[in-house]
């Protein structure tokens, strides 16, 4: 009895100083296993009485689980410390960079055109397309611009030997999209035109986005309900904004709209960002559409304005130059 | 329209300030695009005579003048200017002055010389922009007097950005009826004069030209005097409407056309023979111009003639022979209408843009001819003298644009404003603008008045309602009109979708001018199909671009250039070839060189090859949902990619486009590495897209065996791939190529090609015998059609 207390005495204190898994497996082996000193205490109870026997085999078994219950939390306590010393093994340098993290970017000139295509896109506009080669009946005539007709000159044109020529605007999609169609019509048709224009506020190709509504009801008030609503959501922002009287063959009456704009040096100034008008009825009749029935608005703006404004762009030629300084910018 | 503010005021009483008045205009249609205030600090600044000039001691360029100022004594000034001479009136800023651009003007000595004030050129008072010398007076200007007074100062120049349907406007009485109206003010328009008839000069006139011109008036003036000076209020009104004054009768019709807004010509009547003839130019007709040009004409021209010879291109420039020179003593004065029609793009064709095509092919009001031509009468008797002939009159009658009453129907104006506007209001508008208005039941019958070209229909009308009651006026609203939904197919992939996928492959998305120079597509080997521009800004944009390539790689070497190793770009746009009507081909390019990868930590460094864009080209696939309807192929390649590393790309067969690197060739003419890479494609075949069709989930495990074989490196991969998927059919779920290799422990000649071969049956689990006689089938089958060997 004596000698199994001490044994098991001494056999806590070296569990208690085993300091690896594979030292504390041994110790179990040696106390618990098939030859340990438990199972020799246990193969000793046959010979007893049986009252002594009872006894003794509660003694032999406390005896075990005090040992079982020794291992178990020497064992916790030791996977505890080695996966304390893994973890601060794989300790990585956090601050290294990210492996292919590179990304490239969408052009500030699609940027904005998609966010202002999007915007409309919510009020039920529908995104509408046309060739960039045109004639002269799409992109002048069926537009109410007579042959030789001054507002022409303001349209520098480029022709082809056919007596086709480059989009001036992108108002040709207009009478594409109400050629054999009856309102309501809400378009919008983002796109390439071109003038034959080129200097440090010119470009020769640039981007322009043109809307058109035709229903039964809607007014001058309409257009400037919506232009107000579409400058508020495109910059986040409420601007001052003016309406001023002006002429375009295809619309009457006609407008420019300004904004009142806070340059950098704490100035203001107008700045002129879109043309509009009520859609004019000889358009109107040159679709198949009753101008009487119906009236409609139509809008144009050109986007690389809207993308300056919105990215603080100075250089209109920066959007023509695809020098990556300044595209990696809008990535 | 450029003009004197203070010339304006003249003619209609107006209170409002400056500031007000330029707001107003531009509110009502008429743009103010600049404003120049003149003369606005000129205290100080009087009317001087140069009374001696000498040479100053220590300056070449520098003289020393006494100078008579009205203070008593004459004042000593130095002065630089080439034009200072004794005799001459000039503007004088004494001691205590201040010039514009905050110059104060102090006693001074000039190279040891006493200088007690200016003397002054245009620019340096800020009322022109002349600074080659002195600001020469007439003789007759006052010693003395404060130089503000005696050039009617301070005013300002306006000028106007008008659009092309208010030539109204381009006359100061034209414009001085719209500012009236704005701002309900009464017009002082100088009345209507006949000038005494003290001559009997005349000279037929006969129509020809029909319903192109009208009217034509004209009158001899004999006698004058051609060194008649302009005085100086009319020099100044000129100068401040942007013209130069040159001789009394050129300033004088050129002051009537400001006026007024008719466009007027003298000819020298010496110079005509018999009857003006106004009639059309015949084919190949050609006539010397005044700008000394020589212009070549045809039946669509109007000249205005005599019975020898053309005199004027009508509505445009007067011609050189005939012409009013410094010694013209008698002159014929022409006043006449020409229809637009007749004039639109006439000065164009000549390559000219003249203040009377401005005008008339725009409109000029048919009742203003006589009143322009007493009115120019009127001024040139009083400035050069001269007898007045009788006034000479052609016109038919029936060719004269009558203005027509339009109707504006009450409801009309509301449903199109989306406001109602008072009655009363719409009245006085009409009214203000110099209409005759009817009321009637629905609305208003209204008759322009003849110097509006623009009312035609009902809607004019309603743009002149609005843009008097003001834009500001009229409220904003929602449309309330119906609502069709849009419908986004889902088998197509999202533009934008598209470029945000590319950019997070690593490319920036380039825009590039649709057009290229034809040489730069030379070099590309681009000759067929061209579409080329008949009228380019420059050689470089001379033709429509067939490929976005040409362009994307200038741009990859303007990167290149300015130190960027890496670049990836892309590009979305149209190409163009010829066609009835031309093709314009939505395409997708992609260009790309450097490195495979960005330089980073614990990755080797590769350089970019084929592979790597067919990776591109594979995820653009991909996304599809469809990759057996893509192939690539070796055949069938442009001149400009690399015969052995490019490949052109199929969908259902048709080719859509190319990717590789470019050819050798290309690369070395442009300056350009081995590791450009370039794809590009179709747009339209990379947006279609699958809808999915959902089938159900395998209920029974994969298998996996790997094999590698070895094959003669000529047998390209796709081959292998398809020997063994049809040996296999259905049962072989993918095929796998995870290593290519060859050299040491290869055969020369042969690659060694490991795969992984994963199999699954739909109706049973396969068993280790399954897969064992899979691998034996498609080994046999590749030992038997690609010479392979089964490696160890």
């Amino acid at each position: 009895m004596d000698d199994l207390d001490s044994r098991a005495e001494k056999a806590l204190m070296d569990i208690d100083k085993a300091d690896t898994l594979d030292a504390l497996e041994g110790l179990r082996v040696g106390l618990l296993g098939k030859s340990g000193i438990v199972t020799a205490a246990l193969k000793t109870l046959g010979a007893l009485a049986p009252d002594e026997r009872k006894a003794r085999g509660a003694e032999v078994n406390r005896v075990k689980e005090q040992l079982a219950d020794a291992l178990a939390v020497r064992k916790r306590v030791l996977e505890q410390a080695e996966l304390e010393r893994r973890l601060a093994s794989e300790k990585l340098d956090i601050s290294l960079p990210g492996r292919d993290g590179e990304r490239g970017g969408i052009h500030p000139i699609t940027r904005a055109l998609e966010r202002i295509s999007a915007i409309f896109a919510r009020l039920g506009y529908q995104r509408a397309d046309g060739p960039e080669i045109e004639d002269d009946w799409h992109n002048f005539e069926a537009l109410n611009f007579p042959p030789h007709h001054p507002a022409r000159a303001m349209h520098d044109t480029f022709y082809f030997g056919d007596g086709r020529l480059l989009r001036t605007h992108t108002s040709p999609v207009q009478i594409r999209s109400m050629a054999g169609r009856q309102p309501p019509i809400r378009i919008i048709a983002p796109g390439k035109v071109y003038r034959s224009d080129s200097d440090q506020t010119h470009s020769p190709m640039f981007h322009q986005i043109e809307g058109l509504l035709i229903d039964e009801t809607s007014s001058f008030a309409d257009l400037k309900g919506t232009l107000a609503e579409f400058i508020r959501a495109f910059f986040e922002r409420d601007f001052e904004m003016r309406f001023r009287p002006s002429y375009f063959p295809f619309t009457e009456p006609s407008a420019e709209v300004d904004i009142r704009w806070d340059a950098e040096d704490g100035s203001t100034r107008w700045l002129e960002v879109l043309g509009c008008g009520m859609v004019h009825p000889n358009v109107l009749k040159n679709c198949g559409i009753d101008p009487e029935r119906y009236t409609g608005f139509a809008f144009g703006l050109g986007v690389e304005r809207f993308a300056m404004l919105r990215y603080g762009v100075s250089d209109l030629r920066a959007f023509f130059d695809n020098d990556l300084r300044f595209l990696r910018q809008f990535a | 329209m450029k003009f004197s503010e203070n010339w304006l005021r003249e003619l209609v009483d107006v209170q409002a300030d400056r500031a007000e008045l330029a707001h107003a205009l531009t509110m009502a249609g008429l743009e103010v695009e600049e404003l120049t205030p003149l003369g606005d600090d000129l205290a100080g600044v009087v009317v001087a005579e140069i009374v001696a000039a000498e040479k100053h001691p220590e300056a070449d360029r520098l003289q020393v003048c006494k100078v008579e100022a009205g203070q008593g004594e004459p004042l000593q000034i130095v002065c630089g200017a080439p034009n200072a001479r004794v005799g001459i009136k000039v503007p004088l800023a004494m001691v205590g002055a201040k010039l514009p651009g905050d110059i104060s003007i102090k006693a001074a000595k000039l190279r040891g010389v006493e200088s007690s004030g200016m003397l002054c050129s245009a620019k340096e008072l800020g009322i022109d922009a002349d600074a080659s010398g002195l600001l020469e007076l007439p003789l007759d200007a006052p010693i003395g007097q404060p130089l503000a007074d005696y050039l009617g100062l301070p005013d300002a120049s306006f000028e106007l950005k008008l659009t092309p349907n208010r030539p109204d406007c381009l006359g100061l009485v034209g414009l001085a009826h719209d500012v009236a109206a704005l701002f309900g003010s009464a017009v002082k328009v100088p009345a209507q004069v006949s000038v005494p008839v003290t001559s009997e000069a005349r000279r037929g006139i006969r129509l020809e030209a029909g319903k192109d011109a009208p009217r034509y008036l004209g009158r001899i003036i004999e006698g004058i005097d051609p060194a008649a000076r302009t005085p100086l209020w009319l020099a100044e009104r000129l100068r401040r409407a942007g013209l130069r004054p040159i001789s009394a009768v050129v300033d004088v019709t050129n002051y009537v056309m400001l006026e007024l807004g008719q466009p007027m010509h003298a000819f020298d009547n010496e110079a005509l023979e018999g009857d003006i003839v106004v009639r059309h130019a015949r084919a190949g007709e050609t006539l010397k111009i005044l700008d000394g040009s020589e212009a070549k004409l045809d039946p669509g021209f109007v000249l205005i003639a005599d019975e020898a010879k053309g005199l004027a291109v009508a509505g445009v420039m007067g011609g050189h022979d005939s012409r009013v020179t410094d010694t013209t003593v008698d002159i014929f004065l022409e006043s006449a209408h020409f229809a637009p029609a007749a004039i639109m793009g006439r000065a164009r064709k000549l390559g000219l843009h003249t203040d009377a095509s401005h005008r008339f092919e725009r409109g000029v009001d048919p009742e203003l001819p006589r009143r322009a031509l007493e009115r120019a009468s009127e001024l040139l008797l009083a400035i050069a003298g001269g007898k007045a002939g009788p006034v000479l009159v052609a016109e038919n009658l029936a060719d004269l644009p009558t203005p027509a009453a339009v109707t504006l129907r009450r409801a009309r104006l509301q449903r199109v404003l989306g406001v109602a506007v008072a009655d009363a209001e719409v009245a006085r508008i009409f009214i203000a603008l110099g209409m005759q208005v009817v009321t009637v039941a629905e609305g208003w019958q209204v008759t322009a008045p003849s110097s509006r070209f623009d009312i035609e229909r009902e809607e004019d009308l309603v743009e002149e309602v609005a843009r008097i009651f003001g834009y500001d006026n009229i409220p904003t609203a929602t449309p309330a009109g119906a609502l069709t939904l849009a419908v986004e197919p889902e088998a197509r992939i999202n533009e934008l979708a598209l470029r945000e996928q590319l950019a997070a492959r690593g490319y920036h998305e380039a825009v590039n001018l649709s057009f290229v120079a034809a040489e730069l597509l030379a070099s590309w080997s681009f000759s067929q199909n061209l579409v080329p521009l008949a009228n380019p800004l420059s050689a470089d944009l001379a033709v429509m671009r067939p490929s976005l390539l040409p362009g994307l790689i200038e741009a990859l070497r303007h990167n290149r250039a300015r130190q960027q190793e890496r670049v990836r770009l892309f590009e979305v746009a149209r190409v163009f070839a010829a066609g009835d009507p031309p093709l314009e081909t939505p395409s997708l390019a992609i260009v790309a060189c450097g490195n495979a990868r960005a330089e980073q930590w614990g990755e080797p460094s590769r350089a970019l090859d084929f592979h790597d864009l067919k990776g591109d080209l594979d995820a653009l696939i991909a996304w599809g949902g469809e990759p057996q309807r893509w192939s690539v192929h070796a055949d069938g390649l442009p001149d400009w990619l690399h015969p052995g590393r490019a490949a052109r790309v199929a969908r259902d067969g048709e080719t859509v486009g190319y990717l590789g690197a470019l050819h050798p060739q290309l690369a070395r003419t442009l300056d350009l590495g081995a590791d450009v890479h370039v794809l590009e494609l179709a747009l339209e075949p990379v947006l279609q897209r699958r809808v999915p069709q959902a089938r159900a989930v395998p209920r029974f495990p994969l298998v996996r065996r790997d094999i590698a074989i070895d094959v003669p490196e000529t047998a390209p991969w796709s081959q292998i791939g398809q020997v063994v998927r049809s040996t296999l059919g259905e049962r072989l779920k993918e095929l796998r190529l995870f290593d290519r290799y060859s050299g040491k422990g290869v055969e020369a000649g042969r690659k060694s090609l490991a795969m992984g071969l994963i199999l699954q049956d739909a109706s049973r689990t396969l068993t280790d015998d399954d897969a064992d006689r899979c691998v034996r089938e498609a080994i046999a089958a590749l030992e038997q059609t690609c010479k392979a060997k089964l490696r160890g």
